[in-house]
């Protein structure tokens, strides 16, 4: 097999680079002569001169193939001699062809384009598309069959006979109402299992907490408890306690099927917690995580120290306690100690809110121990036995009567699966009924250095209402204050307010 | 009273039976049997179908090798060092030549490395020509078929080509006295001159301990839609692009770098093997030779294999119907790969995953220490099996030379 010198000098250079030893090759090629060598040096020389005149990179592969096409009677598809631009890589077509002048003696090549061989060995063009971006059908269906392969794991491998999830929320009207309720029910239209939604209001049923159920398209159960919602969190969780029991009547009563969790409307969910639970026989008991927020940071700072030199104070977890062989053993509570004294009384307290010893949301049960005339375990209470006897109960462990029973779910308590959180604006913090401004807002006074040039008077209100409410709820509930001034066209008052708030707002920066 | 006592064991029986099956049907996840074009054979037993005579070679051969570079036992290579210890101690090995029916080899050929850990092929020629001349002055069974019962483990890039780049593999084509014999590699590519017919291709070594402990709950949703991890340009040996993998890795970057559905990167993550098992395909697109490890890592962690490489031959290819397992995509496709892997049906998509989930199918692609039934090894010697019984043509007669012993470029005639 003859080699040209450059050929083989090539070779051999990408033989070197490949494997870091040098002319090892042992199928017959001499040490590179010093006159190639030389030519070599000279036409590298050359060529990069040519690449400073014309200012891309030419390619030496130009000469490989003048030289080889003179040289060798092989057939070879005319190749383009395109220098390659570092910006244009949209070449269509591949470059396809014999580039190398691959070396055999012709007839061993031509047995090999003889057979039906796809394949060419050499240099290739590089394929690309004409619009090499994604296309939004394709990712369409893409997402479908993930959809569906995801759907088919959770057949094979998630939970078996899933079970109807009963979740309960108890729920008053105010500030924040939207901003939990809403929360808790996206999380909820998240279950991929069965879902019955029994949400108690305290006070009436209202059109607002409908409404804001009516958007979940969940099986819902809205029931108003006669009694209005007191403005201290011990009378609110004493209040929340009752009316979730009530809503434990209302399973009983229309022999609903599932497990039951109670999902508190300023809560935080993960959706492993409706896998965990739907394996609960009778009672089970989560790990809680406890957000104590304070308004005051440095309260929040001065909390657990209890030892020295630690960084971060650890959240606190409410939930079961096991030994080493997963056995319950007892139950974490929240320690109360440090806050004492500093707690918040009223809802609108700007002091830390503290939860209860046991909050209710860390319990499930199964909605078979509710009902009556039914084969129940003896652990259990009868719910009518608690009617009226003394309705002040703190956690479900006051429906067993042995605490021992209960269920330790999340890998005994070590996952936390929910975190509780309260937050709560002022109880006299006014906001538009549903979060809809009726009637539209009029116009205000215009504000000066705006970017855009003075409007004339007569614009139409539209504009300026999307432009005012986006300050609105924001500022809200701390212009409260001052929109008591005036209670005749409040809230008219309140957007002028604003808007000159706004206006020296945006000259200041 | 005697013919109620066995009705009542016959039932017994029966139920027995009934429960056991059920067992094994409702307790995994659903996989289907897997049938190549040689039936359904992945389960086979090859003992007592075959039987095979090893060669004692002096250890310069195999053990001073191994000595000299253990790193040997850990790269893509090593299948050819686990047959020889899985051979020594297997059922089908017999002491007797004169009733086996297959001889083989040691000798490990890819154990010269470079500081890397890249193998040399330089010596290779040298070496497998001095214990082939060995084999034949010492033993008589190679010069009665010239080779055709001998089978040789030739894992290199390019098989018993003996060379890295392709062109020079080409070039100097299978080495000569290797004509006859059944080589088992794991290159395999259609129409090729390394790969001759009736050669059996294996899967490249990958560390089955390495996979196993790297397995997530198969609870945890499949989110990636397409994954790879790997160079698309190779830099070092090929830095104006199109040589390296026939343009068609560089393709795939240059048409799906900023697509979401396919998370394709040259960075290597620890979490390279869970990742896969989250995707639902993975490309295995040809390097600088059509075979990748990645083939064996994907149908290990049930994502179904992309093989971008035109007329590649897929390991026990007559075994394994790697059209239904994987899905094949011509290099020239590669700009349409987003629409060729989103029109395949989801039925199509779910039946792949169940053949992939088969253990059968997990088992054949790997090489696991000590052996296990249904693994790659034994995969080997159905593949042996199936070609006995040796056709009469093998035998030469007496006088008769078929093979030439000065053939080959001059360097590998010198003595080793």
């Amino acid at each position: 097999m003859k080699l040209s010198a450059l050929q083989q000098s090539y070779l051999n250079r990408r033989a070197n680079s490949f494997r870091g030893s040098p002319q090892l090759d042992s199928s017959g090629d001499g040490p590179i002569k010093s006159p190639a060598a030389i030519f070599w040096l000279i036409l590298h020389g050359i060529c990069c001169l040519i690449s400073l005149v014309l200012g891309f990179r030419f390619s030496r592969l130009v000469f490989f193939f003048l030289v080889s096409t003179s040289s060798n009677n092989l057939h070879m598809v005319p190749f383009r001699t395109a220098p390659q631009f570092t910006g244009s890589l949209d070449f269509q077509s591949a470059l396809t062809s014999n580039p190398q002048a691959n070396i055999d003696n012709p007839a061993n090549r031509t047995t090999i384009a003889s057979s039906t061989s796809r394949v060419i060995v050499g240099r290739h063009g590089i394929r690309i598309r004409p619009w090499p971006h994604p296309d939004p059908v394709e990712v369409m269906k893409a997402h479908q069959i993930i959809n569906r392969v995801q759907r088919e794991q959770r057949l094979q491998f998630g939970v078996k006979n899933p079970r109807t999830v009963i979740a309960v929320t108890p729920t008053y009207v105010r500030t924040f109402q939207a901003l939990h309720l809403t929360g808790v029910m996206h999380s909820l239209m998240l279950v991929p299992y069965d879902l019955v939604w029994i949400v108690v209001e305290a006070g009436r049923v209202t059109n607002e907490t409908s409404s804001i159920i009516a958007k979940s398209g969940l099986r819902t159960i809205h029931v108003g408890f006669n009694q209005r919602m007191p403005n201290s969190w011990e009378g609110r969780h004493k209040l929340e306690a009752r009316m979730r029991l009530h809503a434990l009547r209302i399973v009983r009563k229309e022999k609903l099927d599932g497990v039951v969790m109670f999902a508190d409307d300023s809560n935080m969910h993960s959706m492993e917690l409706f896998d965990e639970i739907q394996s609960v026989k009778g009672m089970g008991a989560v790990s809680v995580g406890i957000l104590v927020h304070s308004a005051n940071t440095d309260e929040s700072t001065s909390l657990p120290q209890g030892k020295d030199g630690e960084e971060a104070p650890t959240i606190p977890v409410q939930g079961p306690a096991c030994n080493s062989s997963n056995k319950l053993v007892g139950w974490h509570t929240f320690n109360s100690l440090p806050y004492a004294g500093k707690g918040a009384v009223y809802i609108d307290d700007r002091a830390p809110v503290l939860p209860q010893k046991l909050e209710w949301s860390g319990f499930v049960l199964h909605s078979r121990l509710l009902w009556k005339d039914v084969d129940k375990p003896d652990w259990i209470r009868d719910l009518d036995a608690l009617n009226g006897v003394d309705e002040d109960i703190e956690s479900p462990l006051s429906l067993l009567k042995e605490a021992s029973v209960v269920e330790p779910l999340g890998s005994c308590g070590r996952q936390v699966l929910l975190w509780w959180l309260r937050v709560e604006a002022r109880t006299d913090s006014k906001f538009p009924p549903r979060w809809i401004i009726d009637p539209p807002l009029d116009i205000t006074v215009p504000s000066k250095r705006t970017p855009w040039p003075d409007a004339p008077p007569e614009l139409p209100s539209n504009e300026k209402v999307s432009i005012s409410t986006q300050e609105q709820p924001t500022k809200h509930s701390t212009k409260s204050r001052s929109s008591r001034s005036r209670r005749s066209r409040k809230r008219k008052s309140e957007i002028k307010v604003i808007g000159s708030q706004f206006s020296t707002h945006s000259e200041q920066n | 009273m005697d013919a109620w006592n066995r009705v009542f064991l016959c039932l017994i029986f029966a139920a027995i039976l009934c429960t056991s099956s059920a067992v094994q049907r409702g307790g995994n996840q659903p996989t289907e049997r897997i049938s190549g074009s040689a039936g359904d054979v992945l389960e086979d037993n090859p003992v007592g179908r075959l039987k095979v005579y090893v060669y004692e070679l002096p250890s310069k051969y195999n053990k001073k090798i191994l000595q000299k570079d253990p790193r040997c036992l850990n790269h893509m290579f090593a299948a050819e060092i686990f047959m020889h210890r899985f051979l020594l101690s297997s059922p089908v090995r017999t002491l007797n030549p004169e009733e086996a029916d297959w001889f083989y080899t040691p000798v490990y050929a890819t154990c010269d490395l470079t500081p890397n850990g890249l193998p040399l092929p330089f010596k290779s020629p040298r070496v497998m020509r001095s214990a082939i001349q060995l084999i034949s002055s010492n033993w008589p069974y190679w010069n009665r078929t010239e080779g055709a019962d001998h089978f040789f483990l030739v894992p290199h890039d390019f098989g018993a080509c003996f060379h890295y780049q392709e062109e020079k593999a080409i070039e100097r084509g299978i080495l000569p006295l290797l004509k006859r014999a059944t080589l088992v590699q794991t290159f395999g590519q259609k129409n090729h001159v390394c790969l001759k017919e009736g050669s059996i291709t294996i899967p490249p070594y990958a560390p089955p301990q390495k996979m196993h402990t790297h397995l997530i709950s198969e609870k945890i949703p499949r989110s990636i839609f397409v994954y790879f991890r790997g160079l698309f340009y190779d830099v070092g040996n090929d830095p104006e692009g199109g040589y390296y993998a026939r343009g068609a890795r560089a393709a795939v970057w240059e048409n799906f770098k900023d697509n979401p559905l396919f998370d394709i990167s040259t960075e290597h993550p620890t979490t390279y093997y869970e990742d896969m098992q989250r995707a639902v395909f993975c490309l295995c697109p040809l390097g600088w030779a059509p075979w990748s490890p990645r083939l064996v890592e994907a149908v290990i962690f049930g994502c179904i294999p992309v093989i971008i490489a035109d007329d590649i031959v897929l390991p026990f290819a007559d075994a394994i119907p790697w059209e239904e397992i994987g899905v094949y995509v011509y290099e020239e496709d590669v700009p349409k790969l987003d629409t060729i892997l989103t029109s395949i049906p989801p039925e199509v998509i779910l039946r792949k995953q169940r053949l992939l989930a088969n253990p059968s199918m997990k088992q054949a692609m790997l090489f696991p220490q000590p052996a296990q039934p249904g693994d790659a090894f034994h995969q080997v010697l159905n593949g042996l099996a199936r070609k006995l019984p040796h056709a009469k043509s093998v035998y030469l007669k007496p006088g008769e030379k078929i093979l030439n012993w000065t053939a080959g470029p001059v360097g590998d005639l010198k003595p080793w």
